[in-house]
């Protein structure tokens, strides 16, 4: 494999999927939010809360058609870019994407044009029926997106099948109850919902502020700060760390996360804050709270945290195992009814894509040193000042976003909503936060699984498409190009409806019959 | 009953179910995409156009994305072979395709005449560029890709993207492209109202049906002296999804010889012909729902054509027969594609009804007057 291509796969996936993720979270947490100021309306029975639904619902409109156009882009990636993880793996990961399509984006999709132009043609009942759906849809569409990525960093219910050089599933409920899958749901559409809850949170303060529709922006910040300290809450509190004890990698992860060079003895303390040093394989000026990481991780006082140096032990062990797999994968290729190859392989073939590490070095992983496998091994730590960083900025912005919703839920409790201008700058400083945190929090999911493709099963750099470098450039560029201009024009647009504000414009004077408009691309 | 042979056979049906999903539902928006610039001149004339697609777009595109899903699950050999291989085309139908969302929301945002003319040319692109790639992309799947597969099982491709295009697979891009601008103008017949939009397009889908009869005929005659690919020896229906146990030789002729085996198939392209004379029938006599049935059977014929011609290769390596892909050696394993089945017996057949509720909601043509009352068109 031409590292340049496997390097510039990465970089093209990591640019699509952080972009396609800036979209998606709005998406997630602004569909129920209609939910809830569509289901007032309909109770109540009041207009105003019509025309609340209806300005947020043109927000959710402009941000959703993004995520759409930038998901097309992550259907079709895994084919493009990574056609061998798509051939190892497809068997497994490819059935949530296409049950995505099917239960959820499906209904997502044709309920979202119902409820645009619907409101004159359904009843009100009929309407809200219609938002849920798509709030249903775009919730559902996460969950089967995560079961996928749930079963990258944990690949239950699957077995390597020597005669279709391919992993297969074994138990497909294994695959949809996956932990560590239940638990990034969960984790991800709280953060969604947070994010949502900060938009409507910040844009009501931007106009309480200037003293603009400030009934429908005090009616917004009380949705915003219900909705906001419930999911804030339940973000920070359903962490996905409960499911980081389960495999090699996630303790891994874990381990870089906390920056714990070495087990330590039970319960380990918690490195608040401090300078990860990777060569030395210390962390300097630490700031450390006794218990604290031993109780969060294990949820017990004698768990242990195992350190990243006994992590890479075990690996080299695993490695080792995987080379006599490795072996009765290339014996069995000759003659597939070779019953020895066979019996070593079923008892080795955990391992298998340990061996695989190996081949970053040397074609054949079963002639590797010992020197070779601990090299192999040193490369299951991922960049700890990375993932320590990432981490910690994230938790940072979720514990600030509990203080933020908890002081609007006060205030709006009161209905003191536009009597405190401090906080309300505050809320409007506040609205890029969720998004740093979230895609930090991508960066710890998938950084953190490295070197790992599918943890444990098959690394990155033998996953990806045999392309040219300068194909990679053709398309990084491309969508780099075509993606910047579109945030460019979504951002002025979302700008230019808060500006505008929820006053519902005047139908447009139809043009007079026979008025050209251009019509050349070049004068367009 | 229900054995390995069985499922494969299933899935290579739903494969086609799928496609043809995509071409009847989401073809007519990327054909009234296409005619945009052409049959509506004013801003109002446009506008009309576009809001006959706005709400129902969206859930049609998913035919698209879950046939990305579905392939991926059921026939992952072919997702990662085709995708990686045909790149640079992948990436062009992709670019197109973010436009069209964006256009179609974007577009109303602003009066600025400038501004709106620039989306209808993104629309104009995002409608016909993925039309006819897609097209080319079937005529290379008829022609054979440059692929081999290693021991691994590694795809290596050694075509570019200029090689995509021959005069062959030219032709069965214009081919997709005049069928699916046919069903488009077939969808304006019965969604806008009577006037000079509704006239222009059913002249503009009066000689795309006549293009794609003419096409359809021409891309027929010239399978008789064109390498298709066979099996040699007894195919192994039951064995494990391995391409490189198959032996695979291209003839002359190839692609015709089920035809011969199995006359039935023949129904394939006769439906393509009888509903594209249905359409320009339809279309003729001023009979919307006539032209959109008959455009609509016109595609299905069409697609089922290249999937009976083909069986049961779904994807033949020009340059080593003995990595191609067929129904039987590019499969999943039997487990999945068992669970996918009954996935979609439970799914498909919920999507299809709210499908149809939304289309009934949406019912009646749209009117120049009814777009400038109501601000929720775009």
């Amino acid at each position: 494999m031409d590292p340049g291509v496997v390097d510039l796969s990465r970089l093209q996936f990591a640019l699509t999927a952080l972009y396609h993720f800036l979209f998606v979270p709005l998406t997630l947490g602004l569909s129920f939010m209609l939910v809830i100021m569509e289901s007032v309306y309909v109770m109540t029975n009041r207009p105003v809360w019509r025309q609340v639904t209806r300005f947020w619902g043109k927000i959710f409109g402009i941000n959703f058609v993004l995520g759409v156009a930038t998901g097309l882009t992550m259907e079709f990636q895994f084919g493009t870019n990574w056609s061998y993880f798509s051939h190892y793996v497809g068997d497994i990961f490819g059935a949530p994407l296409a049950i995505e399509g099917l239960m959820a984006f499906f209904l997502e999709a044709t309920f979202v044009g119902l409820m645009f132009f619907g409101w004159d043609r359904l009843s009100k009942l009929g309407h809200l029926i219609v938002t849920f759906m798509v709030a249903l849809g775009t919730n559902l569409s996460a969950l089967w997106i995560l079961i996928a990525n749930g079963w990258m960093q944990n690949p239950v219910g699957a077995a390597f099948n020597p005669e279709t050089m391919r992993m297969e599933v074994s138990d497909f409920y294994a695959v949809l109850f996956n932990p560590v899958a239940q638990a990034k749901f969960v984790h991800t559409v709280s953060a969604g919902y947070v994010t949502a809850s900060v938009v409507v949170l910040g844009i009501s303060a931007f106009w309480l502020l200037k003293g603009r529709w400030t009934g429908i922006a005090k009616r917004s910040m009380t949705v915003a700060a219900a909705f906001g300290l419930a999911s804030s809450l339940s973000v920070v509190v359903l962490g996905d760390e409960s499911g980081y004890a389960l495999t090699d990698n996630q303790r891994m992860k874990l381990a870089a996360i906390e920056a714990a060079w070495h087990t330590e003895a039970a319960p380990a303390g918690l490195t608040l804050i401090g300078m990860p040093d990777s060569v030395a394989q210390t962390t300097r000026y630490s700031v450390q709270i006794p218990w604290v990481l031993g109780l969060i991780a294990t949820r017990s006082l004698d768990g242990t945290v195992t350190g990243m140096s006994e992590l890479v032990l075990k690996a080299q062990e695993r490695i080792a195992s995987g080379q006599i797999a490795y072996r009765a994968v290339e014996r069995l290729k000759i003659d597939p009814r070779d019953q020895s190859a066979r019996a070593a392989l079923e008892t080795h073939k955990r391992d298998l894509g340990y061996a695989l590490l190996l081949k970053r070095y040397i074609a054949d992983p079963s002639q590797a040193t010992p020197e070779l496998v601990e090299k192999a091994a040193w490369d299951t730590v991922p960049s700890v000042p990375l993932m320590f960083w990432s981490f910690r900025i994230m938790a940072a912005i979720g514990f600030l976003m509990i203080a933020l919703f908890s002081a609007a839920f006060v205030i709006a409790s009161l209905r003191r909503h536009d009597q405190y201008r401090g906080f309300l700058r505050l809320a409007v400083l506040a609205i890029p936060l969720p998004w740093i945190a979230i895609e930090l929090g991508w960066v710890v999911a998938e950084l953190g699984r490295q070197p790992w493709a599918i943890e444990g099963v098959l690394p990155t750099f033998l996953a990806s498409s045999s392309l040219t470098r300068g194909a990679l450039w053709t398309t990084i560029a491309g969508f780099t190009a075509l993606y910047g201009a579109l945030a460019v024009i979504e951002v002025r647009l979302i700008l230019a409806a808060i500006a505008h504000g929820p006053i519902e414009e005047e139908p447009q004077a139809p043009a007079p019959v026979g008025t050209p408009i251009p019509a050349a691309p070049l004068t367009a | 009953m229900l054995d390995y042979e069985m499922l494969r056979l299933i899935w290579w049906a739903l494969l086609g179910v799928l496609l043809i999903g995509f071409a009847v539902t989401d073809g007519f928006d990327l054909g009234v995409a296409t005619l945009l610039p052409f049959v509506a001149r004013s801003d109002a004339e446009r506008r009309m156009v576009i809001n006959t697609v706005g709400p129902t777009w969206e859930g049609n595109q998913v035919w698209f994305i879950l046939g990305g899903g579905a392939i991926f699950a059921a026939w992952p050999f072919v997702y990662a072979v085709s995708f990686s291989g045909f790149y640079l085309a992948m990436f062009v139908v992709l670019a197109a395709l973010i436009l069209r969302p964006v256009g179609f929301k974007y577009r109303s945002k602003k009066a600025d005449p400038k501004w709106r003319s620039r989306w209808d040319w993104a629309l104009f692109v995002g409608g016909l560029v993925p039309a006819l790639v897609f097209g080319v992309a079937v005529g290379n799947a008829l022609s054979g890709a440059p692929f081999r597969l290693d021991g691994d099982l590694r795809a290596f491709y050694d075509g570019s993207f200029l090689a995509l295009f021959t005069p062959f697979t030219l032709l069965a891009g214009l081919l997709s492209v005049s069928m699916l601008v046919l069903h488009g103008a077939a969808w304006l017949a019965i969604k806008t109202e009577h006037g000079p939009v509704n006239e222009r397009a059913r002249a503009f889908g009066f000689a795309a049906g006549a293009l794609a009869l003419l096409l359809f005929t021409v891309g027929g005659l010239l399978m008789w002296q064109m390498p298709g690919w066979r099996l040699v020896g007894a195919a192994d229906t039951l064995g494990a999804s391995n391409p490189l146990r198959t032996t695979a030789e291209a003839v002359e002729g190839g692609w015709l010889l089920n035809y011969g085996q199995h006359p039935w198939m023949l129904v394939a392209p006769m439906l393509g012909f009888v509903g594209t004379v249905l359409a320009l029938v339809g279309i003729y006599r001023e009979q919307g729902a006539l032209a959109f049935g008959g455009s609509s059977l016109a595609a299905t014929g069409i697609i089922a054509s290249v999937g009976c011609s083909m069986f049961p290769f779904i994807l033949p390596s020009s340059i080593d027969a003995h990595s191609s892909l067929t129904v039987w050696n590019a499969s999943s394993s039997e487990r999945t594609l068992f669970i996918m089945l009954v996935v979609t017996i439970i799914f498909l057949p919920i999507v299809l009804a709210y499908t149809a509720w939304a289309y009934r909601v949406m019912f009646g043509r749209v009117t120049t007057d009814a777009i400038t009352a109501s601000p929720d068109y775009y």
